[in-house]
């Protein structure tokens, strides 16, 4: 084989180039489509895990108030940290489904109202010993304590008995939820020797790699543990988190090489990367939003048709195309998208229509005041832009829309979830019964649109009892289109995971449940030079 | 007693009571931040319960002053306590990014000191003419960049276009001193671009002010060349004004670069406190102020007994 098709062939293998780039220039050197397709095919089977090197991300959201006790994450870092030594009951997978890990079984009655765990037999601790079930209800009943301070404290709280038996762990909801295993997939549930109960902060898992040293808010450096009982995962020697919080600082160290992957590429720099032949961009649909929010209950927003008018008055696709760079996909208002199992993908896509916006508004009977929309910079990247673009669009027909600016400190205690109409954004959930449940809910304490529907609540304890999946996903359409059509939401745009990851690094998976593979990708990822 | 060993016991004296002046402040300060430090570290999840569980485990319940006052005895018996957020020991913490703080500084001062005394004496002999124009353009021009934008700047002249160096400047237990200074060797670009200009200036200005005086004159009529009468005439004289930019410059490095920090995510003092102090983690806050505050006043000090000291004017009161 010539050199330069070599060369190309592994720029493609590597995904720096794409399969259609290779394609064609492959014909170029005289080779037919359907050679250089079965060349490409050999070639990506020859990407086995490579073993060995040391494997670094650079992650942002890193402070030195950090701790390793997985209760306390909150930020990027530390959940990328905590994923890579601990694990948990379960996983969700890039495809939305749940993945076995801790346990290797799990089971319900038939009106979701009991739930069996058994425990993977010979799981070991770094430290010692092997997971036994009694340690899993150990860290589940950790978690419930309002002392732990745990961050997956409204999770817990459902399950109103916890025993075990054996290898067997049974939980008793006190009301039916057919998502149960994904709430066990939180990233706060690290199973821990005794629950953690005495060590929380002591990093002593189960997972891939175990720590050597961590200094919170720098650096946390893991080697690969040697009893791992999963040959799938843990390829490199030692693996480390950096935590480099300066967007540039971290786009420089990937480019010179001294991180192999890096979290949050900004979108604007994204065109200036592309001609980095050693730096590929990778991006995962997620479920994260940003979104303006108003109060349902508050004028004027107490008038569905002047929120109506508003909602016709954002241009998603202007919003995606300017404030993500492409790197997203229009919101629909209601905080749901395909990363979602049960997405109902016919409900139709709302677009700009400023005639339609002018007559809700005139329908709404408002009196012409301004109309203020409270936006601080952090409320989510490019906040204030995004605010702007969508008082252009809105006085373009006719509404008075108006922009406060607020300050970063103290937005989120002194205007989210009190001012009627701000900026703010959502991660996301795995399943949409959460989302739900933590922001739509009438009795929701984050319920920060105020919307209060009793149609809306019914619909989401009966979903979340229903094991029949069409049944269910029925039931999500119609509270999908109860909110888009009356709820407080402005969901301009959902936000793609934008991430580096240096040519070397193989057996990259496009995960839309989280940053970096969901926290997964020092633990299944190689270096193949 | 003789009057120099009285003098620096009366300003060390003064600099202990500014201490604890500025831990009170600090105290003060922190206290009148928004939102209190249960409520900054359970977040917006925070139940009632929670919050009064932790308040009672951090001892926010006690009136201030009591607070203040456990904290100062704690303090003067060398315990700095645990941090209020992650219980790590703030001693320790505190120790190991004390040296990497202090490291990147005497890294810069050994730079910059020596570079902008050089400077400084080469402009002052060449006044006017093209080489103290290119020197006072090129240091006032590093000088006027912002820090974050310098650093920038160096990031992509010698990472990217040369790449010499690493953008990204922690250092670690363990490491080498040579691989340490690999490490930092951007930072210390910067921090020297930074402090070159103000200390470069005052060493030709201070000359320059010198040389008007007669017996400079009288050297020169002597035939000594014109970097000798510099040297030996001039600089000894003007030694007390650059010696106290000199110091204010070094405190500066110590206790003003968390800018510089963040953008090469250089683990040392100045990013620990502003992550502590966003989480109204007090003991971290009062702990790192106090160090701080204290480098300054000991270097002012130090600034102060060594113009005294070079100067036969202020040795001998009349």
């Amino acid at each position: 084989m010539n050199a330069e098709l070599d060369y190309l062939l592994k720029r493609a293998t590597r995904g720096v180039m794409s399969r259609r780039e290779f394609v064609g220039r492959a014909s170029a050197l005289g080779v037919s489509a359907a050679m250089a397709n079965t060349m490409l095919a050999s070639a990506a089977r020859a990407q086995e895990p490579v073993k060995g090197g040391v494997l670094r991300a650079g992650v942002a959201g890193g402070e030195s108030t950090n701790s390793l006790d997985p209760a306390l994450a909150a930020s990027d870092v530390p959940f990328m940290i905590n994923r890579t030594w601990g694990e948990t009951l379960v996983d969700v997978d890039a495809n939305g489904a749940v993945e076995m890990r801790v346990a290797e079984e799990v089971s319900s009655n038939a009106d979701a109202t009991e739930w069996k765990f058994k425990i993977r037999a010979g799981v070991e601790y770094h430290g010692g010993g092997t997971v036994t079930a009694e340690d899993v209800v150990a860290t589940l009943k950790r978690h419930t304590d309002e002392k732990s301070q745990s961050g997956a404290l409204g999770i817990v709280q459902g399950i109103s008995e916890m025993s075990f038996e054996g290898d067997m762990v049974t939980l008793k909801l006190a009301a039916g939820n057919a998502d149960l295993p994904f709430l066990m997939a939180d990233y706060h549930l690290v199973i821990q020797p005794g629950g953690g109960v005495a060590n929380p902060a002591d990093g002593n898992g189960t997972g891939a790699y175990k720590v050597v040293s961590n200094e919170p808010g720098v650096r946390a450096v893991f080697e690969r543990f040697a009893n791992y009982w999963d040959s799938s995962r843990g390829h490199a020697d030692s693996v480390e988190v950096l935590s480099i919080n300066d967007n540039t600082a971290r786009t420089a160290a990937i480019q010179s090489g001294q991180v192999h992957l890096i979290s949050r590429v900004d979108p604007k720099i994204v065109e200036l990367l592309k001609g980095n032949t050693d730096i590929a961009i990778e991006r995962a649909a997620g479920p994260g939003h940003y979104v303006f929010i108003m109060h349902c209950d508050k004028a004027p927003f107490d008038n569905n048709d002047l929120r109506m008018a508003l909602k016709m008055a954002v241009n998603r696709q202007e919003m995606v195309d300017k404030i993500l760079g492409g790197f997203g996909s229009p919101g629909n208002d209601f905080p749901i998208n395909s990363a979602y199992p049960m997405f109902d993908s016919s409900i139709p896509q709302r677009e700009y229509d400023a005639a339609a916006a002018a007559e809700f508004y005139k329908k709404s009977g408002h009196d012409g005041s301004p109309i203020v929309l409270q936006v601080a910079p952090g409320a989510f990247p490019g906040a204030v832009d995004a605010a702007n673009l969508f008082a252009a669009s809105a006085n373009a027909a006719g509404i008075p829309l108006q922009i406060k600016l607020e300050p970063d400190d103290g937005y989120w205690s002194n205007v989210w979830n009190v001012a009627p109409f701000c900026a703010s954004y959502w991660g996301g959930r795995p399943v949409q019964d959460q989302m739900y449940t933590t922001a739509y809910l009438s009795t929701a304490d984050w319920n920060d649109t105020k919307f209060k529907d009793a149609k809306f609540d019914e619909l989401l304890v009966a979903a979340r009892g229903e094991l029949d999946v069409a049944k269910r996903t029925a039931m999500y359409s119609e509270m999908a289109n109860i909110l888009r059509d009356t709820g407080g939401l402005i969901c301009p745009m959902f936000n793609d995971w934008v991430e580096g990851r240096r040519a070397e690094v193989g057996g990259w998976v496009a995960d839309p449940q989280g940053t970096l593979m969901n926290g997964t990708a020092l633990s299944k990822c190689w270096l193949t030079a | 007693m003789h009057p120099i060993l009285k003098l620096v016991v009366q300003r060390i004296a003064l600099g202990l009571a500014l201490l604890l002046a500025v831990s009170l402040v600090i105290f003060l300060g922190t206290e009148a931040l928004p939102g209190d430090t249960a409520q900054a570290i359970l977040g917006q999840s925070a139940t009632p319960e929670a919050l009064a569980n932790l308040r009672e485990k951090l001892g926010l319940n006690l009136p201030a002053h009591e607070r203040y006052l456990n904290w100062l005895w704690a303090a003067l018996h060398g315990d700095l306590g645990v941090a209020l957020t992650n219980g790590v020991d703030i001693a320790q913490s505190i120790g190991q990014r004390l040296g990497n703080t202090l490291f990147l500084a005497s890294c810069a001062a050994v730079i910059s000191v020596p570079l902008a005394i050089g400077l400084g004496l080469v402009a002052a002999r060449y006044n006017g003419r093209w080489p103290d124009k290119l020197i006072s353009g090129i240091t006032l021009t590093t000088i006027s960049l912002p820090e974050f934008v310098a650093a920038y700047f160096v990031i992509y002249l010698l990472t990217q276009v040369f790449p010499l160096f690493q953008p990204v400047a922690m250092v670690f237990p363990g490491m080498g001193f040579w691989e340490k200074l690999q490490a930092v060797a951007l930072p210390v670009i910067v921090l020297v671009m930074v402090v070159l200009a103000h200390m470069m200036r005052m060493t030709r200005a201070a000359i320059l002010n010198v040389m008007q005086s007669a017996y400079i004159e009288t050297a020169e009529l002597k035939g000594l060349s014109p970097m000798q009468v510099i040297w030996r005439h001039a600089l000894p004289n003007s030694i007390a004004p650059i010696l106290s930019v000199v110091i204010l410059n070094l405190a500066y490095l110590v206790v003003g670069v968390v800018v510089v920090e963040v953008v090469f995510s250089y683990n040392a003092l100045g990013q620990y406190l502003v992550d502590h102090v966003t989480k109204r983690d007090l003991p971290v806050v009062q702990a790192v102020g106090l160090i701080f505050a204290g480098v300054y006043i000991a270097l002012n000090i130090l600034a102060d007994v060594i113009s005294i000291v070079a100067n036969p004017r202020l040795r001998h009161p009349k």
